[in-house]
């Protein structure tokens, strides 16, 4: 029986983050097009509902109600997969995000459930996320070439080039994160910044790294060059419509959210904030022990959401204020720029740890 | 036979296993969504293709060849390139884990630590010879697109406005 | 459980191999190839072999397939001369008696040498108290520094020699 619970349990938080994820992205749509239109001077969606808030179901029901054609000259399965694909590797990722320290439920006198507020946690979570992070160019590579469109298949190769091209400086970025916290695993990672104690204060040059080419893997202004409706008509998805673009859409920005998540559990304390120590004491002392924890959990969870959503703006507000790259200078930054500085960064975080560390020990000893 | 499939069965019951479980729950739970998000939008949507619906887009010209260009090498150097750095970035997770470990430092008396940085040195200089190899050469160098500059041939000298707008000043917007 | 899980990522892995090998669309061989990797990595987890799955993900699929599929774009000549057609590529079966023959008498050397190896960690006794509770990597990082140090910086002067040499090979088309 213990184990039926647990699987419903299981059950019940994997769709949870499901739905959690879908409308956040749903929601980010949305902010995407107030956040255009107040940086534009304008008034952006404002007749679904109050204030336009409906908005992103009328989109839904657009994309549910489109026609749907696929191109005859198009290899029809691998058209359909390259959508699909690419949806999944996006909402892969959030199984291993920690949203929040842990609930505890006392199903009977003594006997107390203490479940984590993550999908799983994987001890090798990071390597997961970058795993992940590396299969999300073939849902790309597989639509642009299915398509059989010249815009398309040059969109497709774009990405592809592109997002190798960062992922080894964002590797890199993370690695240096390693070895100050000696353990693969996100939650551990977020536990170790307990307070105010974040690695943005350790690893700013790796922040900046890491954001970078967070921006490059999700095909983000100013790295928006697979989909340049300019150069490109609308890239790889040029041929799609309806659902299918749908899903190519919302896949990126399901990638916003959780790089976003990730930024704030690897950089900035995921659920910490400085003085929780003194909340939970508060909140353990007025409220009761298990009740107490719970609301402190539901705080830091909020607190979670703030951080990460506050990325999701940055993203907003980086596309409506910077200009597209060019390939050269994209390919320079990446190759040029970037690693040669995160490896320096790691060179530098190595000797830090070496030399300075114990020097701060026995400082303060 | 027995042995092994005793051994994988122990294994599945360890926290590992029913880590990766978990995620395969995960991407299963995925899958079903986007399958029955398509069949649901199949459902409800009109089907009335027709051959002008059907072709390539391509700026409302009709298509000429497909979409087979043959494009330029530096893509399959790039990825090339790529594929040496993330070998080499796969060996630096594990030392990257250990690292800074305290018991091990401890136990080696702090030789640990300076030990394995120093080898991770040589680890990665040795990689970025390679890299300062393809960059010396050039194959990291993208294209530069040169601006082409149309020469209209005309009567009206080119430097014509740039005299003008010396002669008679240009109009500022902050004059009042 | 387990059982089911091998089985079902075997026979994906066979089965996409086997489409490989009939299918004549090399596209779809390559997603296939993509299959393959992915239940590869599946088998791999289930031997409590996590970093070496997540390295089959990241090498196999994330590099050495994308190499390939670029490989296929860059070599394809494209055909000029009919105006609509499908952007297949397409290879020929040939040499279906020799390709067979060498592919099952490397099969049956494979098959003889697992049989026959004697797999040390399966029939030691402390295989019973033997259940990777955590993740290999630590150990895997512990044993890179120091018993096989040696055979860490070669790998790293390996991958420099294959660094120039494909390098200046594929750049060599260029000219």
């Amino acid at each position: 029986m213990t184990i039926d619970v647990a699987l419903i349990i299981k059950a019940i938080i994997i769709l949870l983050i499901f739905g959690i994820t879908l409308l956040i992205a749903m929601y980010s749509t949305y902010g995407e097009r107030k956040v255009a239109a107040f940086m534009q001077d304008r008034i952006g969606p404002n007749r679904a509902g109050p204030f336009g808030l409906l908005q992103p179901l009328a989109d839904a029901v657009k994309m549910f109600f489109k026609e749907d054609f696929i191109p005859s000259q198009a290899s029809k399965w691998l058209f359909i997969l390259g959508p699909c694909l690419s949806m999944l590797t996006a909402l892969m990722t959030s199984a291993v995000i920690p949203f929040g320290d842990s609930v505890k439920y006392e199903s009977a006198p003594g006997k107390v459930w203490d479940i984590p507020v993550q999908a799983i946690d994987v001890n090798i979570g990071i390597l997961y996320v970058f795993g992940v992070v590396s299969l999300g160019v073939y849902g790309i590579m597989v639509g642009g070439w299915a398509s059989n469109n010249k815009f398309s298949l040059l969109g497709a190769i774009r990405a592809a080039s592109q997002n190798i091209s960062y992922e080894i400086s964002m590797g890199l970025a993370i690695i240096a994160i390693l070895m100050m916290t000696g353990s693969l695993s996100i939650r551990h990672i977020v536990e170790q910044q307990h307070g105010g104690n974040w690695n943005i204060f350790y690893q700013p040059l790796g922040f900046v790294i890491f954001i970078t080419c967070a921006f490059a893997e999700c095909n983000r202004t100013p790295f928006d060059l697979p989909e340049c409706e300019t150069e490109l008509i609308g890239g790889y998805h040029t041929e799609y419509s309806s659902m299918k673009l749908g899903f190519y859409l919302f896949a990126e920005y399901i990638n916003m959210f959780v790089s976003s998540a990730m930024i704030s559990s690897l950089y900035f304390g995921g659920y910490n904030y400085p003085g929780m120590d003194w909340v939970q004491a508060q909140l353990t002392g007025s409220l009761g022990e298990i009740a107490g924890h719970n609301v402190g959990t539901l705080i830091g969870t909020l607190v979670f959401f703030a951080k990460s959503l506050f990325f999701v703006f940055f993203y907003m507000w980086v596309r409506w204020t910077l200009p597209r790259f060019r390939y050269d200078q994209l390919m320079n930054l990446g190759w040029k720029a970037l690693i040669p500085l995160a490896m320096i960064n790691i060179i530098l975080t190595g000797g830090a740890i070496l030399f300075l560390k114990p020097l701060i020990v026995s400082f303060l000893k | 036979m027995r042995t092994l499939i005793d051994f994988v069965q122990r294994i599945f019951k360890t926290n590992m296993v029913s880590e990766f479980g978990t995620i395969f729950l995960f991407i299963v739970t995925a899958i079903v969504l986007i399958v029955s998000m398509l069949m649901l939008a199949k459902l409800l949507r009109p089907h009335k293709p027709n051959v002008e619906k059907l072709t390539t887009y391509e700026s409302g010209e009709d298509p000429i060849g497909n979409a087979n260009v043959q494009f330029n090498v530096r893509f399959y150097v790039v990825a090339l390139v790529f594929l040496l750095f993330e070998v080499e970035l796969v060996f630096l997770f594990p030392w990257a884990v250990v690292f800074g470990q305290a018991t091990l430092i401890q136990q080696t008396d702090g030789l640990w630590g300076w030990f394995s940085l120093v080898e991770m040195l040589i680890f990665v200089g040795i990689l970025v010879l390679g890299l300062a190899y393809a960059w010396a050469k050039g194959y990291l160098d993208w294209v530069r697109p040169q601006p082409k500059v149309p020469v209209i041939e005309t009567k009206v000298p080119a430097n014509l406005y740039q005299k003008v707008n010396e002669k008679y000043g240009r109009p500022s917007v902050n004059e009042k | 459980m387990a059982e089911i899980a091998f089985y079902g990522f075997s026979a994906l892995s066979i089965g996409a191999a086997l489409t490989i090998l009939f299918t004549r669309n090399v596209m779809y061989a390559a997603l296939c190839l993509f299959l393959t990797l992915l239940g590869v990595a599946a088998l791999f987890v289930l031997a409590g072999a996590d970093f070496l799955a997540i390295t089959q993900i990241l090498i196999y699929v994330g590099g050495v397939l994308v190499l390939l599929i670029f490989g296929i774009m860059l070599t394809y000549r494209p055909d000029r001369e009919s105006n609509q057609k499908k952007n297949l590529v397409l290879t020929s079966h040939l040499n279906q008696f020799w390709g067979g023959l060498v592919a099952l008498g490397i099969f049956g050397v494979l098959f003889w040498v697992i049989l026959n190896a004697n797999f040390m960690i399966i029939h030691s006794p402390q295989l019973a108290e033997f259940t990777p509770q955590r993740s290999t990597l630590r150990s895997i990082g512990v044993h890179l520094m120091t018993t096989h140090v040696w055979a860490f910086e070669v790998a790293g002067l390996l991958l420099l020699m294959a660094l120039v040499g494909a390098a200046y090979i594929a750049a060599q088309r260029e000219k």
